[in-house]
């Protein structure tokens, strides 16, 4: 139970002047229950990329596999993959449009042509891993706040029983009290659920104190994989490509330049401040 | 997928149509079309081909470009050609299924007439716009049309939303390739099913579409009059215009084409 | 008087039932005082909801206060005659970049402004080509704003307020929709206008990376202004910042840990290069009077 990528290239516009490559043999595993943050700035392709991972895009070149099976092959269910893999867009509230929020999230299952009971269980059970209790089933998703409506749009694919959800900048446009509370819920819902969840950000330090693994995209190419410590080791060739490393990092590798004997690859704050206070020799003083 | 529609829109680059007045512009494709409606004979379309011609070379705007975008309405195309093959009376020439169908003499020289009358039509109305930017082309029309403001048409107005209409059209299309995508990835079907269910299934993506125009519509006004804008009294003019002598050479060659064209196309 | 200054300001949206029946009215703004001199480069911060946006929209006559007053470069907003004068002289740039640009080619953008005003044909080719060189983007004159990023659309509706002479610059949220670099773009561009062209600048945002170069920072929640000062004053208040659930800086965070922990940094630390020293000088003072320094601070 995978999603595989093999040489996975995509061109937009193929066989025309205007050809461009999006992707660029992409060869990738993304294994079952991993929490995955995909990075790269604006026009890296990581958009392409997802959008690859339900179907909605066919691959110039190369397979997709999702546990096991090409989802190009002719024949092969591409309703059933799209409620395997959900796929949460940017400001996904801009597709709410039932009268009710609980209608809207019952939308997607409703689609996949279940009983109506089935359906109405799985949309509370969505909005319950959200966060939005019943008070909200018979509001206008238009009158909910920012987060709220955001939620909804969430709890939406959710309700399509996805083993695999991707979200495409989930914290987009938010504040950073709404940035932290849609992160916490989906780290929530990661170790609830068990599900596989790939977090598209441009965000290194929104993804950092969450995610397993970081895949950093660049010109249609995936340039860094590993986890966040690892990643951020290259904070100087992030740099270069119009990418941050947490500012954590910058202070860890500058102090250990000046001598610091610290280890440059915390990421947290509490961290840094366990390894500054050790390198100034003050841990043992503190706790004396 | 939508994005694809090339047709009409304006291709950015130098050359002598592009720095025409839009009025010489507007009243040329006008005039253009109306002649087209004049000919009689293979000579007018000729006559009218050569001056397309010249024009297209003149803008520098590959052909490719042009056909490619005629791609969009071929569909049309072929059904009024099919139409006025298929049911023209006259001497027929062929016939099918027991002299129900049949193909007259008449009725290939009018399809002929027909497709070229409708690509021309359509190519040189597409020379317009793709050589005016939208905001000259309003401009043009703004200026042209000022007569009846006496008339109490609120020409300005009229003219400021044709060009913020033309503005928000890219953004709007991307939009709904968005939503759509969206919608398809919460298992919508928009491509198969009945007629009603198709129609039906048009609402997911409608409605949200509607309520980001409205936004963006309400976002607009707010931005507008926050930089001053109170109508078109009073208004200056950034791009004002005022005719150049490469406008009256413009003028002087579609009145020779029209006498040429109509002239010998009648005969 | 400087050049906006607010009164007690209260506004109060009515809130309507489906019939229309007043239900009540919410307090979008609730008794904000300020005064801001000419060229100063003000931050406002809040989150959504804080107020923030609604009282930028006193800056411009876009709406007026339900109690108390604002003046804008000594004219009360609410003064009809004043309007375009007000809107002139207090220009204003809007979160989404689409919905704010209204040309089909940059520069006939950046014109429209001082097209309402009736400026001559001459004198607006004049304006727009200083401001788009302002911003930085005079090689995009002749694009379509649909072919340009995020940040270089922004840089583009800045021109165009630009172009209008404006005083001051009311900015509400312009890099909200932004990718960091973006912001980063739109942020240089914001600071040049105010070092350079010496316009009085108000950033409104809920990114504090964004706050560190300003004179005054102004945090706004619930409606009204919950914290006051330079952002050194601001950032040193750390344990209010959370509470108010900002996003802090790392580098702030990690100093005011260290600080928790018995350093002795000062306060208010904004960047890297201020910690990393702040950390040599507290390692060389260790180092000179080690052991006995260990003791005097540990008792």
């Amino acid at each position: 139970m995978s999603i595989v990528l093999e040489h996975v290239s995509y061109i937009y516009e193929a066989g025309t002047p205007l050809a461009q490559r999006a992707l660029d043999d992409i060869c990738l595993e993304i294994p079952n229950g991993q929490f995955v943050g995909l990075i790269g700035h604006t026009g890296s392709g990581k958009s392409t990329l997802v959008q690859h991972l339900n179907g909605l895009m066919k691959a110039t070149e190369g397979h997709v596999y999702y546990n096991g099976e090409d989802i190009d092959a002719p024949g092969y269910d591409k309703k059933k993959l799209r409620s395997s893999v959900g796929l949460v867009f940017q400001y996904p509230e801009h597709q709410l449009f039932e009268i009710d929020v609980f209608s809207d999230v019952c939308f997607g299952p409703k689609n996949l042509g279940l009983p109506k009971e089935e359906v109405e269980r799985r949309a509370r059970e969505a909005l319950n891993l959200v966060g939005l209790s019943e008070e909200y089933d018979k509001q206008s998703p238009f009158e909910l706040s920012g987060g709220q409506k955001r939620r909804a749009a969430i709890a939406g694919v959710l309700a399509m029983g996805p083993k695999v959800l991707i979200l495409d900048e989930p914290t987009a446009g938010l504040d950073p009290r709404g940035r932290e509370e849609i992160l916490q819920q989906i780290k929530r819902l990661q170790v609830q659920t068990g599900m596989t969840i790939l977090l598209v950000s441009h965000s290194m330090e929104d993804v950092a104190e969450y995610v397993d693994r970081i895949l950093v995209m660049n010109h249609g190419r995936v340039m860094l994989d590993g986890a966040p410590r690892e990643v951020f080791r290259h904070y100087k060739e992030l740099e270069e490509v119009g990418l941050a490393a947490p500012q954590v990092t910058y202070i860890m590798h500058a102090l250990h330049e000046k001598g610091f004997d610290v280890d440059a690859d915390a990421t947290t704050i509490e961290e840094a401040a366990g390894e500054i206070m050790k390198a100034l020799g003050r841990s043992e003083t503190l706790r004396n | 997928m939508l994005r694809d529609i090339t047709l009409g829109q304006y291709y950015q680059t130098d050359s002598v149509i592009h720095r025409l007045d839009p009025r010489v512009k507007l009243g040329g494709t006008l005039l253009f079309i109306i002649s087209l409606f004049f000919f009689q004979n293979m000579w007018g379309y000729v006559i009218a081909a050569a001056f397309l011609a010249l024009v297209i070379h003149l803008s520098t705007v590959p052909f490719r470009y042009i056909v490619k975008g005629m791609r969009a309405i071929l569909f049309l195309l072929l059904i009024t050609v099919a139409f006025n093959l298929f049911l023209t009376p006259g001497t027929p020439l062929v016939s099918f299924f027991g002299g129900h169908v049949r193909i007259t003499y008449e009725g290939i020289r009018l399809a002929v007439f027909i497709a070229l009358r409708l690509c021309f039509l359509i190519i040189g109305s597409s020379m317009m716009t793709l050589t005016t930017t939208p905001n000259n082309l309003t401009d043009g029309m703004e200026k042209m049309l000022r007569p009846l403001k006496l008339f109490k048409v609120p020409v300005h107005e009229v003219a400021m939303m044709m060009s913020i209409a033309l503005r928000f059209i890219p953004i709007l299309l991307e939009e709904t390739d968005k939503i759509m995508k969206a919608q398809i990835a919460r298992g919508a079907d928009f491509e198969s099913g009945k007629l009603v269910q198709r129609a039906k299934a048009m609402v997911p993506l409608l409605v949200p579409l509607f309520i980001s125009a409205f936004r963006r519509a309400n976002d607009l006004a707010l931005a507008m009059e926050a930089r001053c804008y109170r109508g078109g009294e009073g208004r200056a003019k950034m791009k004002p215009l005022i005719y150049q002598k490469r406008d009256g050479i413009a003028y002087l060659c579609l009145g020779l084409y029209l006498v040429a064209g109509i002239g010998i196309g009648r005969l | 008087m400087g050049i906006i200054k607010a009164q007690d300001v209260v506004y109060e949206y009515v809130k309507r039932d489906e019939e229309g029946n007043v239900e009540g009215s919410i307090r979008a703004v609730d008794q904000v005082s300020l005064d801001i001199e000419q060229g100063d480069f003000i931050a406002i911060l809040g989150h959504n909801g804080s107020g923030k946006s609604t009282l930028a929209k006193h800056m411009n006559a876009i709406l007026y206060p339900t109690e108390g007053c604002v003046w804008v470069d000594g004219k009360d907003t609410r003064a009809e005659e004043e309007l375009w004068n007000i809107r002139q002289s207090a220009g204003m740039v809007f979160q989404n970049p689409d919905n704010q640009i209204i040309g089909q080619v940059v520069e006939e953008d950046v014109g429209f402004g001082p097209e309402n005003m009736g400026v001559p044909t001459k004198e607006i080719w004049e304006r727009v080509e200083e401001s788009l060189k302002a911003v930085g983007m005079y090689q995009y004159r002749k694009h379509s704003p649909n072919k340009l990023s995020g940040g270089q659309k922004q840089r583009v509706s800045i021109a165009g307020v630009l172009a209008m002479h404006p005083k001051c610059i009311v900015l509400d949220e312009p890099t909200a929709m932004l990718d960091p670099n973006g912001r980063k773009e739109v942020v240089r561009a914001v600071r040049a206008l105010n070092d350079v062209e010496k316009i009085t600048v108000i950033l409104i945002t809920h990114y504090m990376e964004e706050i560190v170069h300003a004179d005054k920072v102004f945090v706004m929640d619930q409606g009204r202004i919950a914290m006051e000062g330079t952002p050194r004053e601001i950032f040193s208040r750390v344990e209010e910042l959370k509470a108010l659930r900002l996003d802090v800086p790392q580098v702030t965070l990690l100093a005011y840990e260290l600080q928790k922990q018995g350093l002795d940094l000062p306060r208010g630390i904004l960047t890297i290069p201020e910690l990393v020293a702040a950390l040599e000088r507290e390692k060389g003072s260790l180092k000179k009077d080690t052991p006995e320094g260990k003791d005097k601070k540990c008792p």
